[in-house]
């Protein structure tokens, strides 16, 4: 009885079907719309450059809901970021120096959501929900304008952006006859790296595991001995710095700061991480299955783009349609495990 | 300090908001022994448990611990630890997410080079201890998928393998079965051999004396002494942690019925839910007590909460007063004069931000139905006649539940209750975690409401208050109903009975 | 004396409605400083008086007015907000999506599919708003059905409509603003003999809702629910219906406070109506004194709660700031105000008043 077997591990489960999604929604990309190119590796690797930002971000979200919380200050983070960039570099700051200013900001930012949440406990939603108004305000007050970052403004950031890293296999000849050599940009090569490190982190160091244990039950964790405390400051630290990197990220393709930037870019990280098999109520889930809920996502985004006549609010309304999908399957996986442990 | 102590606590004091929780309480802990910390709800057990792990800031008074320069004041869990203290609670407080191995160590992993946790090593080293302490489990396993009893002992072989001298285990043995708290045993003089010194609360007389060495007393917040274990016989326990002799204990008389010619209360046939309860039949007459016994998990909560229709039931029909019934949720029993007292008080009895006024009348008014309000003169008529009749010690009507004590408490869900005017009352675990005096006020009730024609369904873990009460006991076994037993009974024919096999 | 001082003191403090009270009077306080440095008289804020409009006939004129005017959207979001708060512990983020979907569906309706600008009303007017709070219910009952039946946690339940309602909104009126010129339509959103209709259509609200609360077990029913929901199941109370009913509300009040900004510019501006309300009604609820833990609620600290942001808002429009930059100010009070009800922060004063409360009795004896 108390050791039968295996047990059929519900998560794992979820990663399942998560991979098994993505798969079948790309298939079914390529069979629709195979004319217009979907096959080609190409494809694939523009959905990576597009969502370079939305992985990074999507790290940073896992990080936080392993811990039961949430960060929906992402999406206006990253616009604030992009409005420092264009403004800063605007004024003469160098790219670098620019870029640690807004790494330290999303630092900061993260340590006050982190201070409120871990020692003030206050419920994550209302910081992070307070920490998005706030975002979004401050890009207001830095500049209301349309910012866009052009050659003339700052040359190293230009051409960071426009860097192609040529990848030595799975080109194809197009219908000119020119061969066409798949690429991807600096911003896929950052988010693999964070991708990575996150990874690790979670798997193989105390900081990490401590994410989990304060996810599976804050009072346990204190009771083993765990800062549970600082582990949720940190992790909002973290979740905060992956957005500005993520933010600097989305820059590099917009190339443009504006107010109206990645509105609801909080959505789209949070919905990856739950279709990836994170748990909302915390303690479970990894950043492969989040990796994947972004490509799922940006698959549909391809998808509906390819298509060219659906609205613009489908890929949204798709998002949340998965969304609801996950969360519902998830709820009932809980809802099992609570009914047979009784 | 004595060679061979390895903690005192000196007049440790602490006050909450309004009330002096502890006053100047001493404890000594020895070497190797295992010391009960005993006394009533309110007595102040947990609150020194917390002043000596460092959850509680006391204000005045000193802890010694052997090998320590000067007073220790700890003031997080780790900082005991780091002095050797270690607390395992009621509740476990490990991580069901984790593996068994990971809740061993998670907070002290041993590291490789790279300063990357060791999972390979910790495994191997989980899985050495939980050898030697006997415990059989697969470490790699998630512990969410181990029952609480093994989750009780990974979490003392986590504070076992952090080398503690002091092992405080806060009524550890609450939700084990008998079987479970033998191992339980086991492992704790075990551990009293390697020379752990043991702290151990509890409410079960039984297993201070089949563990303890010596036990420490208090009442009231008060140091009452620290006596031997010989010296201290069950009576003189009691009696100083009430205070006062209890001989009212045995004057309870319950009044025999004649079940050939009583109308029936209610009437079960074949009624099961999947997974806790198999298909049972169960009669109950008007005026008639009957006692449930069962191992913890042997499905006597799980048979209440069918008849009442908490779980909703999966099989078979029921019949109240001879009327076919189907019971969907509590509220369906409810309008057929059914109430249940769960055994989980905090959990599913109090609404604890509600005040005792609102708590007393929430079930007549959930019958009443939402658009009949019960008008506030009712409503404080009704409060103030339970409050009296049960002698719940509180403050005002208006006194938020949560500040009263836990057996008070009980008394105002009881309340609750009797408020509706019940024909047949369920009661689950009525005294647990109650002090003695409570308890035989609770016992007398029992007896009273049958006497007034009611029916009662007492389920319990004391057998013997259900043998003073009771005109007939159900005993359960592993999800079924085995037996019925009525006449004379003493406590060796049920404990038997429990047990299976011929008796 | 002075004993008696202090508990006074005390019981004003410690009652839930003094931290809107302290907020509002700020807010005053900054709105006299301000118009006296302005050279105007220091008192405008409270200057009610009649107006002759062209478009309205006579009508009252103020800034109090004008923010009771304003504040109705909010404080009717609060009053369900309230609700859900106080039964499930969470807040419903989509309120000012559900706001949006049900404008942009009253204004479909009425216009037609597909038209975007209109005189004449499709359907009759009343069917349209109907319609638009039977869609409100709708939505509130969906998130109440992840909340209570599935038992989703609140927010990421309501996260779905969040997200969605709004898209939903846009295709219905076909990625269009649709324009209902018609003043019927504009009745809701504009006057009503010398009063505002959205500040009588708020007043009705509340009466009834406050109503029903005092005269019914359900206002009990609710916060029982909310403080342990398996206790009152098994107390006899349908906890998941109650639950579920407090979303159901919840999207009926943000429905009406839809239309009735919907009706303020007489369109269905999807991307525009109720965006960042939100916030607005989760902050009134905190700031009226409400634990956003739930259990106990007090409605009327809400409604007060939601003026008085509308207060803050205006306030910060007349010292210059832009209504993209409000919301920095907002999210400010949001955590200040929720810090101080935090409970660290709490034990942390109570510590120091019984400090304080020591050294005085030392000083005296």
């Amino acid at each position: 009885m108390k050791n039968s077997g295996r047990k059929i591990n519900s998560n794992t489960v979820l990663l399942i079907i998560t991979i098994v999604l993505f798969v079948v929604l790309y298939a079914g990309g390529c069979i629709a719309y195979g004319s217009k190119g979907f096959t080609h590796l190409q494809t694939f690797l523009n959905i990576l450059i597009t969502n370079a930002g939305l992985i990074c971000i999507a790290c940073g979200m896992t990080v936080v809901m392993l811990t039961g919380g949430i960060d929906i200050s992402v999406g206006s983070l990253v616009a604030m970021d992009c409005m420092m960039i264009a403004v800063g570099l605007q004024a003469g700051i160098g790219m670098v120096p620019m870029i640690i200013i807004v790494l330290g900001v999303g630092l900061l930012f993260g340590a006050v959501q982190g201070y409120c949440v871990g020692y003030l406990e206050i419920q994550p939603f209302i910081v992070t929900m307070a920490g998005m108004f706030f975002g979004r305000g401050m890009t207001a007050v830095i500049s209301t304008d349309q910012l866009s970052i052009t050659q003339d403004i700052n040359a190293a950031f230009y051409n960071l952006a426009n860097l192609k890293i040529a990848l030595p296999f799975g080109g194809y000849t197009n219908n000119k006859g020119v061969y066409q050599v798949p690429f991807i940009r600096v911003g896929v090569v950052v988010a693999l790296v964070v991708l990575v490190v996150i990874f690790i982190m979670l798997r193989y160091t105390k900081f990490g595991r401590s994410l989990y244990a304060v996810g599976g039950s804050e009072q346990s964790a204190q009771m083993m001995g765990l800062n549970v405390k600082w582990a949720k400051m940190r992790a909002y630290m973290l979740s905060s710095f992956l957005c500005s990197i993520g933010g600097i990220c989305y820059c590099l393709n917009t190339m443009a700061g504006s107010v109206q930037q990645a509105l609801g870019l909080e959505m789209d990280a949070i919905a990856s991480s739950v279709i990836g098999g994170t748990l909302l109520t915390g303690g479970v889930g990894n950043v492969i299955g989040s990796f994947f809920g972004v490509l799922i996502n940006g698959t549909i985004s391809s998808i509906v783009k390819s298509n060219g006549k659906l609205a613009s609010s489908w890929p949204n309304i798709l998002t949340a349609i998965l969304l609801f999908v996950f969360i519902v399957i998830q709820s009932l996986f809980a809802l099992y495990r609570s009914r047979k442990n009784k | 300090m004595d060679e061979n102590v390895v903690l005192t606590a000196r007049g440790i004091t602490m006050t909450f908001p309004g009330v002096k929780a502890l006053d100047n309480v001493d404890l000594t802990l020895r070497k190797g022994e295992v010391h009960a910390l005993m006394g009533e709800n309110g007595a102040g057990k947990s609150t020194l448990i917390k002043c000596l792990t460092g959850i509680n800031d006391f204000e005045a008074g000193e802890i010694h611990i052997e090998g320590i320069e000067g007073p220790v004041k700890n003031h997080s869990t780790a900082d005991a630890q780091n002095v050797g203290i270690s607390t395992v609670y009621q509740e476990v407080n490990l991580c069901p997410n984790l593996s068994v191995a990971e809740n061993l160590f998670i907070g002290r992993e041993p590291m490789t080079a790279l300063h990357m946790i060791d999972r390979k090593s910790y495994t191997k080293r989980a899985r050495e201890l939980m050898n030697e302490l006997g415990i059989e489990v697969d470490v790699t396993q998630n512990l969410e998928n181990y029952s609480l009893a093994v989750q009780q002992m990974v979490a003392i072989a986590r504070a076992v393998d952090m080398e503690c001298k002091v092992l405080i285990l806060d009524e550890p043995t609450s939700s084990l079965d008998e079987g479970e708290v033998e191992k339980l045993f086991t492992l704790i003089r075990k551990l009293k051999e390697d020379g752990v010194s043991i702290v151990f609360v509890t409410h079960f007389l039984e297993q201070v004396y089949a563990v303890c060495d010596r036990i420490t007393v208090l009442r009231n917040g008060t140091f009452v002494g620290e006596y031997p274990i010989d010296e201290l016989p069950r009576v003189k326990l009691v009696a100083a942690m009430m205070g006062k002799d209890l001989d009212d204990l045995a004057a309870i008389e319950k009044e025999e019925i004649d079940t050939a010619h009583a109308d029936m209360a209610i009437s079960a046939r074949e009624l099961s839910h999947t997974g806790t309860v198999k298909p049972f039949d169960l009669d109950v007459y008007k005026g008639e007590v009957v006692g449930v016994a069962g191992l913890l998990g042997s499905g006597r909560s799980e048979l209440a909460r069918v008849i009442y229709g908490a779980d909703r039931a999966s099989t078979g029909n029921l019949k109240v007063k001879d009327a076919d019934v189907n019971i969907r949720q509590p509220i369906d029993a409810m309008n057929l004069g059914m109430g249940l007292l769960p055994d989980d008080r905090k959990a599913e009895g109090i609404i604890g931000e509600l005040s005792v006024r609102e708590n007393i009348i929430l079930a007549l008014q959930a019958k009443k139905g939402a658009f009949k309000l019960l008008s506030p003169k009712e409503q404080i008529e009704i409060a103030d006649r339970y409050i009296d009749l049960l002698q719940i010690k509180t403050a005002s009507r208006d006194t938020l539940v949560k500040q009263l004590s836990g057996g008070n408490q009980q008394k105002v869900i009881l309340a609750r209750w009797l408020a509706t005017d019940p024909d047949f009352l369920i009661l689950d675990e009525p005294t647990r975690g109650i002090d003695v005096g409570t308890k035989s006020e609770i016992q007398k009730l029992i007896v009273k409401l049958a006497k007034e024609g009611k029916s009662v369904l007492f389920i319990s873990s004391e057998i013997m208050e259900m043998l003073r009460t009771s005109n007939r006991m159900v005993i359960m076994r592993d999800g079924q109903k085995v037996n019925e037993l009525t006449g004379e009974l003493t406590q060796e024919d049920v404990m038997g009975a429990i047990a299976g096999g011929e008796s | 004396m002075n004993k008696n001082n202090t508990s006074i003191w005390t019981r004003i403090r410690s009652s839930a409605l003094f931290l809107p009270f302290v907020c509002l009077v700020l807010v005053m306080a900054v709105n006299i400083i301000y118009d006296t440095m302005n050279g105007s008289n220091p008192l405008t804020f409270f200057i009610i008086t009649l107006r002759d409009t062209t478009g309205n006939g006579t009508i009252l004129y103020g800034r109090i007015i004008d923010i009771l005017n304003r504040g109705s959207e909010a404080a009717l979001l609060a009053l369900g907000m309230t609700l859900v708060v106080s039964s499930s512990a969470g807040t419903d983020i989509s309120v000012g999506s559900v706001m949006s979907v049900c404008a942009s569906f009253c204004c479909m309706l009425l216009a037609g599919y597909g038209v975007s600008s209109t005189n004449d009303f499709n359907v009759p007017l009343v069917v349209g708003i109907l319609a638009a709070l039977i869609l409100g219910c709708v939505c509130g009952a969906f998130n109440g059905f992840l909340v209570a039946f599935l038992k989703i946690q609140p927010m990421v339940a309501t996260l779905i409509l969040y997200s969605a309602a709004r898209a939903v909104g846009l295709l219905m009126c076909n990625d269009l603003i649709v324009y209902i010129r018609n003043d019927a339509y504009g009745f809701l959103g504009g006057f009503c003999g010398i009063l505002p209709t959205p500040i009588i259509i708020t007043a009705i609200c509340i009466v009834i809702l406050t109503l029903v609360l005092k005269k019914t077990a359900l206002g009990m029913y609710i916060q029982s629910v909310g403080i342990n929901d398996k206790a009152s199941r098994i107390a006899g109370l349908n906890s998941k219906m109650i639950i579920w009913a407090t979303y159901v509300l919840c999207g009926l009040f943000a429905a009406i406070a839809g239309v009735v900004a919907s009706s303020r510019i007489t369109s269905a501006d999807s991307n525009n109506i109720g965006l960042y309300m939100e916030l607005d009604a989760i902050l009134a609820v905190a700031l009226g004194g409400n634990s956003l833990g739930g259990g106990k609620f007090n409605l009327a600290g809400s409604v007060i709660g939601a003026y008085t942001i509308q207060a803050i808002t205006t306030t910060l429009y007349n010292l210059g700031v832009s209504s993209a930059q409000a919301p920095v100010f907002k999210a400010i009070i949001v955590i200040i105000i929720v810090a101080i009800q935090a409970p660290p922060v709490k034990a942390f004063m109570r510590k120091r008043a019984a400090q304080k409360q020591t050294v005085r009795e030392g000083a005296r004896a």
